[in-house]
This record gives C-alpha cells, sequence and structure tokens, in this order.
C-alpha cells in the first residue's frame, strides 16, 4: 500500500469528516457515555479488570500449552480442531469443510451451490473470508444485521462492534429499496429488521454450514463463547448441522471459571449493558436436535442420534499472532478481548471513524497492534499518527491495554523503516536526536521542539514575526507540513528560568516564602520548566511560583533537559529515552533531599507518571513519580494541610468557572483536586466532558489533521461557549481553545494566584 | 434462597420488559395458557407437579417450529442480577424452541434463582461437571440498533416471560 502524501491524506480526512463524521460521532458517543455510566455503577470494577488482565497474561504466556488442551477436549467432545498458519490456510480449510459436507449430506436449499450462514467475525474479516469462500463456489450470507447491510453496499466495516456504525437509517433504507425493490418503500428501522429478518431466516434454514467467531475458547472444556445482541449467532451454530468457528489463538483461556470477568466485563465496556443479551457457551457438537427445513414434517431427531448428526470444526488462526506473543511491546495486543472501548473513547476516532483510524481490517486504538501483528507494518502507518496519545483509552480498556504505547512503538517502528533522504545530514547535524536518517522532517521538528524553542525564545520578537510572515509559513508547510492556518505559539524573549533567576533565584524565593505563611510548611519544590512553560506560556509558570510562595513553600525553577514527551510523541522513543535519563539525572539530587518535582504541564507529569515506567530503572522511575506533583494537586495538598487559601485570589463565593481538564490529567486522576482548590478558593467550577480538544501538541499543527482536530475542538467549544471565565490545564487545549474562542484561556493556576483579578 | 433474591430478579426484567409471574407448580400450566400465542412449541417441564398446557406441542417438526409463535422451555437456573435465564442445549430442543417462536416462555424453579452472576457461575461450573456443557445465558429480548434505532426480535424472541415456581 503506498503512502498518502499530506494532501492526499488531508483529502481523504475531510471527505470522511463529511460523509460518515455525524453518522459514527452519535454512535460511538453514545457507546462511551454508556460505558462510562455502567463501569461507574459496577462496585469491583477495578478488580474485574485486574482479573481479566491477569487471565490474558496467564493465558497468553501458557498459550501453546493450552492449544494442545482445547484440541483434545475438543475432540474429546467429538469435534475437530484446526491450526491455520495464515489466511490462506484457514480458508482453504473452510471451503473444504463446506465442500466435503455438502458432497456428503447433498446440498440443502434449491440450487446446486453450496451456503453458508455467518456470524459477525472480524477474525473472518481479517483473512477475507468471504472472498476466498466466494471463488470456490460457495455462497456466503452475513446474519449480523450490520454486516448483512455492508454486504448488500458492498462496504467494509468501520467499527469493531458496530461495523456499519457509519451508515445512517436512510441511506440503509436508500441501499435497500434500490436493491430490493419492496412494494412499498422502507422507511422505519421496524420495516427495515423485519425485512432483515425474514430474508436472513431463509438463508439460515437453507444453509449447509454455519460460520461463527468465537469472544472466547475456554481450553480445557473445549467452549466456544458468542456473545451477541440479536441471536444470529444461536442460529448459525445450531441450525445447520455442521458448525464452523474460527478464532484467533489469542482467545483462548484455560478453564470455564476465568470466563466469568469476561462476561461480566464486555458487554458494559462494549455498549454500556450489564451483559449482552446472548452470552452463548457451546462445547460442540451439542444435544440440540437438528432442524430439518428441507424436510419440515420430520420430528427434530432426539437422544444421542442427534449429536452423532452434527459435526463441529475449531479453527484457531495464527496469522502472526505467534509472532506476537514474542514481541515484548506488540504482546499486549493479543489481551484485546475486541470491545470497542478504546474506539468509542477516542475523540478523533469520534470524528472519523474507522475508515480513517483503522488499517485492513481493524480500527480504533487497539488496531495499530493487530494491524502491525497481523498485515504488517504498512498497514498500521495508514493510520498511527490518529492516535494523540490522549491516553483516554487507557481507562476504558476492560484489559487495562496501555494501547497509547503501542501507537509510541509501532510509529518509532514506522519511523526505523523509512529510507533515509539525502538531505538527512543537513537535519542530523542540527538536530540533538537520538534517531536515525529518513524520519519525516515534520516529526523531527516537533520531536526536537525544545531546541527549536530555545532559539526562538533567543531571537523574539524578531522569531515570531518571521514565523507569521506569508512565506516563511509557506516554507513551514511545505517542508514542515505545519498547516499555515494555525497560529503559531509566539516566544517569550525572557524565559521562565532567566525571570527567576533575575528576581533573584532560590535565595529570594526562600525569603519571600517565609514571608508569606503562618503555618509550617517544611516543604521545597523545584518547579519543572517545560519547554512551553519555559518559553511561550512563561505566565502560567510566574503564577506557578508566586502561588506555592504565598502558601509558604519556598521554590527553585533551574535549567532542566526536556521530558521526552515531545519525542515520544513523534514516536521517537530512542531520544526520549535519552531525555528521560537526563532529566532524572538532573533531579536526583533534589529527590534525595526530599524535594517535591511540581509540574505545570499534564503531558509533561503524563510522561513522568506513565511512559518513565518503560523508559528509566524501576526505582528511578518510582522514586520520581512518588515525588512528582501537578501544580494544583500540589497546591490541594498544600490547602489540606493547612494552608491558606486567602493568600490566593479568591471568588466571591460562587464565582462561575469553566474548567477544562486535560486528557492525560483525566486519566491520571486530577482533574478533581484541581475542581477542589477552585471550590476552596471561592470558585463554582464546571468541568466539560468533551474527551480531548483535538490538539494534542503537534497534532493539529499538522496539515493532514487541520481540519480533524478542529472538528474534535468545536465540540468542546460548544460546551463552553458563553462561559464568562474558561481555564484550561493543557498547552495544547488552552491553544486549540483560543483559537476556537478568541479569547484567554489561561492555565487554573493563573486564576489562583496572588493577584490575578477576573 | 431470599425474597430478595426473587425481588432483585424482577425488577431486573421488569427493567428488560419482560414479562414476570411468581406461581405454584400447580398452577403453572394454567398460568401458561394465558400467556401463550398459539401455535406453541415446548420441551417437557421437569418439575414435579408442574405441566404444560396439552395444546403445547412437546415432540416439534421442523415446520411446526417453524410455525409456532410461542416456545416454552424449562430453564436450568436463572440470574437475578442481570434478569438472565440460562437455557440448556438438550436433545428435547430447549435452545431452538427458546430461538425461533417470537415469544419465549422460560419455567425456573424458585430454588434455582441465584444472586449473582458468580452464583450463576457456580452453578454452571457444576452443571459442567455433570456433562451439560452447552448453554445460552439469555437476558431480555433479542435486540439491534444495526438499522438506525433499537429494534427488539430480530433473529431471536422479541417478547421474553419468565414463570418462577415459587414451591420448587
Amino acid at each position: 500500500m503506498a503512502q498518502r502524501t499530506r494532501s492526499q491524506q488531508a483529502d481523504r480526512i475531510r471527505h470522511l469528516l463529511e460523509t460518515e463524521g455525524d453518522a459514527v460521532h452519535a454512535n460511538a458517543s453514545s457507546f462511551d457515555t454508556q460505558r462510562e455510566a455502567a463501569y461507574s455503577a459496577t462496585d469491583d470494577l477495578e478488580a474485574l479488570r485486574t482479573e481479566a488482565r491477569s487471565i490474558k497474561e496467564d493465558a497468553i504466556d501458557r498459550l501453546p500449552e493450552l492449544l494442545e488442551t482445547a484440541r483434545e477436549a475438543v475432540e474429546a467432545n467429538g469435534g475437530t480442531v484446526y491450526v491455520a498458519d495464515d489466511a490462506a490456510d484457514a480458508n482453504a480449510y473452510v471451503a473444504d469443510v463446506v465442500h466435503t459436507e455438502s458432497e456428503e449430506h447433498g446440498i440443502t436449499g434449491d440450487d446446486d451451490t453450496p451456503s453458508v450462514v455467518k456470524s459477525k467475525s472480524m477474525t473472518t474479516e481479517e483473512i477475507d473470508l468471504n472472498e476466498a469462500l466466494a471463488a470456490a463456489g460457495i455462497d456466503i450470507t452475513e446474519t449480523d444485521l450490520g454486516e448483512w447491510v455492508l454486504q448488500v453496499a458492498d462496504d467494509t466495516p468501520s467499527h469493531i462492534v458496530g461495523p456499519a456504525m457509519h451508515l445512517e437509517r436512510a441511506e440503509i433504507a436508500e441501499l435497500f429499496n434500490e436493491r430490493f425493490d419492496p412494494d412499498e418503500p422502507f422507511e422505519t428501522a421496524e420495516e427495515l429488521t423485519q425485512f432483515a429478518r425474514d430474508y436472513l431466516a431463509d438463508h439460515i434454514q437453507e444453509a449447509d454450514v454455519g460460520i461463527t467467531g468465537a469472544n472466547f475458547v475456554v481450553a480445557d472444556s473445549g467452549t466456544i463463547t458468542l456473545v451477541t445482541n440479536e441471536g444470529n449467532a444461536r442460529k448459525c451454530a445450531v441450525t445447520p448441522d455442521t458448525h464452523v468457528a474460527i478464532a484467533g489463538v489469542e482467545k483462548l483461556i484455560p478453564t470455564l471459571s476465568d470466563l466469568e470477568p469476561f462476561v461480566d466485563l464486555i458487554a458494559k465496556s462494549a455498549t454500556g449493558q450489564s451483559i449482552a443479551q446472548y452470552v452463548t457457551m457451546l462445547s460442540p457438537p451439542t444435544d440440540s436436535p437438528t432442524l430439518s427445513f428441507d424436510d419440515p414434517e420430520e420430528p427434530t431427531t432426539t437422544g444421542d442420534e442427534a449429536k452423532a448428526d452434527r459435526d463441529f470444526h475449531l479453527v484457531l488462526l495464527d496469522n502472526g499472532r505467534m509472532d506476537m506473543r514474542e514481541d515484548d511491546q506488540l504482546r499486549e495486543t493479543l489481551y484485546c478481548i475486541r470491545c470497542g472501548a478504546c474506539s468509542n473513547s477516542c475523540a478523533n476516532f469520534q470524528s472519523v471513524g474507522g475508515h480513517g483510524f483503522g488499517g485492513e481490517t481493524y480500527s480504533g486504538g487497539i488496531a495499530t497492534g493487530w494491524e502491525a501483528g497481523v498485515h504488517g507494518q504498512e498497514s498500521a502507518a495508514e493510520f498511527n499518527d490518529l492516535c494523540t496519545g490522549c491516553s483516554r483509552c487507557v481507562d476504558a480498556c476492560p484489559v487495562k491495554i496501555d494501547i497509547p504505547w503501542i501507537n509510541t512503538v509501532v510509529r518509532d517502528r514506522i519511523n526505523r523503516s523509512e529510507d533515509p533522504a539525502a538531505t538527512d545530514f543537513l537535519v542530523d547535524g542540527l538536530t540533538p536526536d537520538m534517531e536515525e536518517g529518513g524520519l519525516d522532517l515534520g516529526k523531527r521538528f516537533f520531536g526536537n521542539i525544545g531546541t527549536a524553542a530555545k532559539a526562538a525564545s533567543a531571537t523574539a520578537p524578531v522569531s515570531n514575526w518571521l514565523a507569521d510572515a506569508d512565506p516563511v509559513r509557506g516554507l513551514l508547510e511545505r517542508t514542515l507540513g505545519i498547516d499555515r492556518r494555525r497560529d503559531l505559539p509566539a516566544f517569550q524573549r525572557e524565559s521562565l528560568v532567566d525571570w527567576f533567576e533575575k528576581r533573584g533565584g532560590a535565595a529570594a524565593s526562600s525569603r519571600r516564602a517565609s514571608r508569606g505563611a503562618d503555618v509550617d510548611i517544611d516543604r521545597e519544590v523545584v518547579l519543572y520548566p517545560d519547554v512551553y512553560t519555559n518559553y511561550v506560556d512563561v505566565d502560567r509558570g510566574k503564577a506557578a511560583v508566586r502561588t506555592l510562595e504565598a502558601l509558604g513553600v519556598p521554590v527553585q525553577v533551574p535549567d532542566l533537559p526536556e521530558s521526552g514527551r515531545a519525542a515520544l510523541s513523534q514516536g521517537m522513543v530512542a531520544t526520549a529515552d535519552r531525555q528521560a535519563s537526563r532529566l532524572f539525572a538532573s533531579l536526583a539530587e533534589d529527590l534525595d533531599a526530599d524535594r517535591d518535582v511540581v509540574v505545570v504541564e499534564p503531558s509533561d507529569l503524563a510522561a513522568m507518571h506513565r511512559e518513565y515506567e518503560r523508559l528509566l530503572p524501576e526505582r528511578s522511575f518510582e522514586r520520581l513519580r512518588d515525588r512528582s506533583y501537578e501544580i494544583c494537586e500540589f497546591v490541594y495538598g498544600l490547602l489540606e494541610n493547612g494552608a491558606d487559601p486567602s493568600a490566593l485570589s479568591n471568588g466571591n463565593g460562587a464565582e462561575p468557572v469553566t474548567y477544562h481538564s486535560h486528557c492525560q490529567q483525566r486519566t491520571l486522576d486530577l482533574e478533581a483536586p484541581t475542581v477542589a482548590v477552585l471550590e476552596r478558593c471561592g470558585y463554582a467550577p464546571e468541568t466539560t466532558s468533551a474527551e480531548c480538544c483535538g490538539m494534542a501538541g503537534s497534532f493539529g499543527y499538522k496539515r493532514e489533521y487541520y481540519e480533524l482536530s478542529v472538528d474534535v475542538g468545536e465540540r468542546l467549544a460548544e460546551q463552553i461557549d458563553g462561559a464568562k471565565t474558561v481555564v484550561a490545564s493543557g498547552t495544547s487545549c488552552g491553544d486549540q481553545l483560543e483559537g476556537l474562542l478568541e479569547r484567554d484561556v489561561p492555565h487554573p493556576i493563573e486564576l489562583l494566584a496572588p493577584g490575578y483579578r477576573v | 434462597m431470599t425474597v430478595d433474591t426473587i425481588g432483585r430478579f424482577e425488577r431486573a426484567l421488569e427493567g428488560l420488559e419482560v414479562g414476570f409471574e411468581r406461581v405454584p407448580a400447580a398452577d403453572a400450566s394454567e398460568r401458561i395458557e394465558t400467556i401463550v400465542e398459539e401455535p406453541a412449541v415446548g420441551a417437557p417441564l421437569p418439575f414435579e407437579g408442574a405441566t404444560l398446557p396439552e395444546s403445547v406441542t412437546t415432540t416439534p417438526t421442523t415446520a411446526d417450529l417453524e410455525r409456532a409463535r410461542t416456545g416454552i422451555t424449562p430453564v436450568g437456573f436463572a440470574i437475578a442480577e442481570y434478569g438472565t435465564v440460562a437455557i440448556e442445549s438438550t436433545a428435547d430442543g430447549a435452545e431452538p424452541i427458546s430461538l425461533y417462536p417470537d415469544r419465549h416462555v422460560a419455567v425456573v424453579a424458585e430454588s434455582d434463582v441465584v444472586p449473582n452472576l458468580s452464583a450463576g457461575f457456580d452453578r454452571l461450573e457444576s452443571q459442567f461437571e455433570r456433562g451439560r456443557d452447552s448453554v445460552v445465558f439469555a437476558t431480555g429480548r433479542s435486540a439491534t440498533a444495526d438499522m438506525g434505532d433499537l429494534v427488539h426480535g430480530v433473529h431471536g424472541p422479541g417478547a421474553v416471560d419468565v414463570i418462577v415456581l415459587e414451591d420448587r
């Protein structure tokens, strides 16, 4: 698959926003809202998620052994297991089963073509089973209504759970009216559903073989579990006398009791239902009598005779999975239970859907891992950039997969697979990163933003003026892909670190702090000057310093290395790794001296609290994590320990403030402390519920994603419209909101700092 | 078995828009008769003193199954928390009888209503040990939103009633 150019990608995203965006947004966001409600109504949710993850960890670890256990169990029941290496192998086996079956028992139905009915299965989409069976002269009919609509429309699934989510009712009605030419045109969902039910019932009755997927396979009893709402999986499994179930090898779990947390979680995470309508646990061949619609007046057979009539084949598909199991970074993908929660919680997915945010088969956040594993990196490269690392999917995933990390790793691998350009030697000397040649220039620029910011600050305001000039914007767009419609940050001539030194540094801060408070709070803070706070939004850094001093805490603002956040966003893992080590080394003495590290930018704190686990030795990671805090979280702690809020800027007791937290801050459960501090200081904060601002660092600057980022941002802007005071914790949230609302959007700490007036 | 579990079951079924009746086994036949829409097919009830109405065909042909508007089956157990009934794949056809007709009437002994999913899995495991290893947890009515709006009764029943035998 050839890579699209920036402008082709921009056109494609614009097209999807226009044609599928509304339907996907309506469906995905309502699933997500219902999931949140179902999760919060579950008492032991965290315990369930932890248990589910550990069952999967264990199962994938023991996979070869479970394969043998499952084979023995299914064979003891009277069925057959086939382990297929790849798509061609699986498809050939299934075609063979269908042909053998129809030769042995004759063809059911009116013509000479063997027929198959199928229940929804992403795994069979992965191997293009329908095309392979059609090529082998077999009729195949999808029976899940969504899948069948796609089959009629010759379209592809756009969502793991709701495959036809991108189509609106009127579009389906138009399609059906054209295709089936009914006496009375279809209009309502009831009419369409009734027609589909009758049409598909005939196909199910006449089918020679029923094919299903399997949500889980219990190895020691040979039980396959099918989770559905419509009932078609049950019909496909028990109506024809031959049943073929196709599942990835990762669906194996050891015992029946291991199934319980998944049955409890899967519908909650997928659609917010407490349990799906039908959780079918079959250890085929089953005792159910076979039905003979060809000979309708025959009594349905009973007893052992029925069991003998039934035939069952379990096809377990490898197709790259056993290699994923050996891959330390992709292994987690195999824990996925394909509930779609990562898609539903993703702001970008909600705008473009799986046709934009997906590869050959799989879509949404976890699709990067699946596509890289089963179809190869190129398929993942198509859409991998659409993950902004906001981490909102992390809390949604029922098996706690670190989806943003998988996306980062795959991005890194894609970066490394590019051929070095002839001009790379020019860039190599200028950027201090650890990357090899071939990296996209735009990625390289954003990954090294600290270096650029330092230079721009040193030459401000000339650099700002220059950057805004038309020829320069054109150049930035052509070379780095920075959309010219996006406002660039204005770099300050005086950095936060310089300002802090000029006013007397740590010694002056100590004096101010000792004047500030009556309560003796024995803490010292190192305020982390992230790139943005240091060079662009210096005011929020100053506000943080003044707030801490007013509450009696002395502050230091040393010149510290970059956190690696920017490099991680571009998939530059080696660069981020080196930066993390340097930052830890710079802070080690402060940590030993029991100083607290306070961070203004939530994405930098998220790097320290989440990604550093992958980049630093365990003890270093834990030391930094345990002593680093988000600024408002730290202020909350001070107020809880007796610091006096009257030293800060206070509202009138019910001063309305609209507060937009930050995606990664919410994942770290740090929205609540900011809200609590605002309340303590006389404000009445209202929080926003929109998932993300759609900016997420470099994402919104890039030409191909500009319109998508605005689309996502507008959902947030609509919630905020009309509010008197708006504050936001994140850099990119603030930038995006200022652009859309055309007003100042300060950090909450600026509102709280002494001397601020609403 | 506490009354509270039955209350919880009733409330869960109400939320699913599933009918709920609690009767002595001796009255089951009469009560079922008032619910069924004919023609009806059924799997024999294994509860002492409880019988199916005479009009119900218990050894259905495929054509009977196709024509039937109501299917009546016993269920092994029920889970109060979610309003779930556990339908077994038996040789007398409980699985297709519960699936093909528009209306499913499930009959369960009160002593087989367990409080929650966890207790349900305990029951399931003991069934598996005894060799009954194909079971459907059915909760509410067949549903889809694939045609743009929520519609019930797609491939499975669009109406469900549960009859709890209070003395069993």
